[in-house]
């Protein structure tokens, strides 16, 4: 392990002299060991095997930094990686920045820096480039990050809005709400008896496997029958599949009885009030499938670590006036599923 | 489960027609139109049943003087204000808690407990306990005053809005509505008082008053049950929720309430002055009272332009039927408190409500 005489941030090792470049040279490049990154240039030079690419960004701020099943420098990686994977792409390379407030204690930044090293290789990632800022006490609240990535888009995948029609079925790869729940309880200090945890995974294995099949016969029209994905965090899966009939003009059915929802989750959102489909995921994604290829995806997410509880939760249909989402409930009613608010969590991304 | 709501159907469907006319069924529990609504109970009861959603939502309740008194004291310098997160958006004059400039003395608390131990954290400020609720809150309330004044805490004061469900209930079919057949009576409130503080409504009214839990399942049962004794000319109180529920209720929390408080009329937002509904802190605990530290004074009144949210509470109108709803009333921007709780009618309607073509009717 890197020595260092420091035990907390100070303003100096974000002010580019020699704090920060021991702070690169000691903390940051020997975690990170890739050729790119080496060369410490003013950017990171990139030969991609093609130049059909997505490329993202976000900023994560979540409160608090550590939590069951994860930690901000988990979910800073997973949370790009998943917006490139849904968008039919297969991750190569991150960016990674790091604003943070002085006074941070050194220990937890090597935590969070070994988290995002660990996620980054077993995603198969490269952080190529990055930055580090220092702020003054209180300018920021310990650490934010953003992480911009850059996939190469799978050949012959072209995922959007336009793609979906009617008759498509949506799979959702596992129990919903149990991040934000985990964040929520773990905020507001609720302590459960349970196994309450975050679902925060990098995604692109199993979508690469969905939209790239092994070129079998059978398989061929596994990654040819999906028509869009997203992956539901803020606003959960209410949010996703109200975004997706505001986008089509076309309405949702989906059947609360087949949505997977993990006792501990539900337990709590009763408990507070929420409603667990607008609680943020940060391993899962919603796949709108054509209806002839929706049990062949279905099989595959069964058969991947990160797709066990998968399931077909509904499909795309005609809307009568307006586009709507609509839930059959267990009791058999009815119900509407409307975009949330969304201030029911805070910060929890 | 599916059998025992089938069966609860089934039994509501024959009452209904044997009856021949509209039953209309009042839930006085926001937790109960939360449930209703999420999990498209409506839709599967005939139509000649009505549930209406009663003054069952805490912060729906509250009038706007409550509100405006709230907001004035966020501008104090030295005050922080320590409230349950729905109150945080309700509109009053000059904004909300969310939205005013002093934002900063608002915190966001889950429990009394929570509210007292922020005065323990900030001795240098004042805080006041935003306490709103029924019975259920209420001896929540009174062990934070307890601890305070046992701990010998001088800056944690309590502006109390706690009110009584039983006198809202009187006030509902003496004065306000006519037309409601029965009631679903709260779970949670009941647990505290127990179901037999409805016979008096029972008795004086011959309405019947069913308490339910919070499962579909059983407000379904809850329901059936009322549609049995109205279509068979009775009138009971009854509890569904017999495993939560008891005749006499919580006495340690009864005792609780009465040691701290005492009835005094009080203000409801669509109900007005109700005589003996609300709870205010004894004279033994006024040092504590933030309406008697802060010099405060409640006006009744004062709605906001065009916003029914009373009637709406009352059971006189569904929430679409207010010409604000849905179009400058939204869960974004709202103009009542029925809009902004999660409890509230108008938020549950607008969230989880029917299809366009049943909401416009």
């Amino acid at each position: 392990m890197p020595v260092t005489k420091y035990d907390r941030i100070l303003l100096a090792h974000g002010g580019g002299g020699q704090l920060t470049d021991e702070l690169i040279r000691q903390h940051i490049l020997p975690r990170f060991k890739n050729d790119v990154l080496a060369q410490l240039g003013d950017s990171a030079k990139l030969n991609l095997a093609s130049n059909s690419i997505c490329f993202t960004t976000d900023s994560y701020v979540v409160k608090p930094l550590f939590f069951s099943g994860g930690d901000i420098g988990k979910l800073a990686v997973c949370g790009t990686i998943n917006d490139l994977a849904v968008a039919g792409s297969r991750p190569v390379a991150l960016a990674l920045s790091l604003i943070i407030e002085e006074g941070f204690e050194f220990d937890l930044l090597e935590k969070i820096l070994a988290s995002v090293a660990e996620q980054a290789r077993q995603n198969k990632v490269d952080v190529v480039t990055g930055d580090i800022k220092t702020v003054e006490a209180g300018a920021a609240d310990q650490i934010f990050i953003n992480t911009a990535g850059i996939g190469i888009r799978l050949p012959g995948v072209d995922l959007g809005f336009d793609k979906i029609a009617v008759g498509d079925k949506i799979i959702i790869n596992g129990t919903i709400g149990d991040h934000g729940m985990t964040i929520i309880c773990q905020r507001e200090d609720i302590k459960f008896q349970s196994n309450l945890k975050s679902d925060c995974a990098g995604l692109a294995d199993l979508t690469c496997q969905l939209l790239a099949p092994v070129s079998s016969v059978e398989d061929r029209n596994v990654g040819s029958g999906i028509k869009f994905m997203r992956d539901p965090t803020r606003g959960g899966l209410a949010a996703t599949l109200n975004e997706i009939v505001k986008a089509t003009g076309l309405s949702i059915e989906i059947s609360q009885a087949d949505i997977p929802v993990a006792p501990a989750a539900q337990a709590a959102a009763d408990m507070l009030g929420f409603d667990v489909l607008n609680i943020a995921n940060e391993g899962k994604f919603v796949a709108i499938v054509s209806p002839e290829s929706a049990d062949k995806c279905l099989n595959v997410c069964k058969n991947h670590q990160l797709g066990k509880k998968a399931k077909i939760i509904g499909q795309v249909c005609q809307s009568r006036d307006l586009p709507t989402v609509e839930m059959l409930t267990k009791i058999g009613g009815r119900r509407i599923v409307q975009m949330p608010y969304g201030r029911e969590l805070p910060r929890i991304c | 489960m599916l059998e025992r709501i089938y069966k609860a159907q089934h039994s509501i469907d024959a009452a209904c027609e044997r009856l021949g006319r509209q039953i209309n069924i009042m839930e006085v529990c926001g937790t109960h139109t939360v449930t209703i609504f999420r999990n498209g109970i409506k839709s599967i009861l005939p139509r000649k049943m009505k549930l209406l959603s009663g003054p069952g939502c805490p912060v729906c309740v509250t009038d706007q003087s409550y509100i405006d008194a709230v907001l004035e004291l966020a501008d104090h310098d030295d005050c922080l204000i320590a409230t349950y997160g729905d109150m945080v958006r309700v509109p009053g004059k000059g904004g909300s808690l969310e939205t005013k400039r002093t934002t900063a003395n608002v915190r966001v608390v889950l429990s009394s407990e929570d509210a007292l131990q922020l005065a323990k954290d900030n001795p240098q400020k004042n805080v006041v306990f935003v306490a709103v609720g029924f019975e259920t809150t209420a001896p929540a309330t009174a062990v934070a005053v307890k601890e305070a004044a046992e701990q010998g805490i001088n800056n944690f004061f309590v502006l109390s809005g706690h009110k009584l469900v039983v006198p809202a209930m009187r006030a509902l079919l003496s004065q306000i509505n006519h037309n409601i057949d029965g009631f679903l009576c709260p779970g949670h409130v009941s647990a505290i008082i127990g179901y037999g503080a409805f016979a008096e409504i029972v008795e004086d009214f011959a309405r019947p008053c069913v308490v339910a839990g919070f499962e579909p399942v059983q407000i379904i049962e809850g329901l059936a049950e009322i549609c049995q004794q109205i279509s068979s000319g009775e009138a009971k109180v009854k509890s569904v929720y017999a495993a939560v529920v008891t005749e006499q209720g919580n006495i340690a929390a009864q005792k609780m309430i009465a040691e701290f408080f005492q009835p005094a009329d009080g203000c409801w937002r669509g109900l007005g002055k109700i005589g003996k509904s609300t709870l205010k802190l004894k004279d033994k605990y006024s040092r504590f009272d933030a309406f008697k530290q802060f010099a405060i004074t409640e006006t009744p009144g004062g709605d906001t332009t065009g916003c029914r949210c009373g009637e709406v509470l009352c059971g006189l109108i569904d929430p679409p039927q207010c010409r604000l709803f849905q179009r400058d009333c939204t869960p974004q921007t709202p103009v009542g408190p029925c809009m902004v709780s999660s409890e509230g009618a108008c938020a549950a309607w607008f969230k989880y409500g029917q299809q366009r073509d049943e909401r416009c009717q």
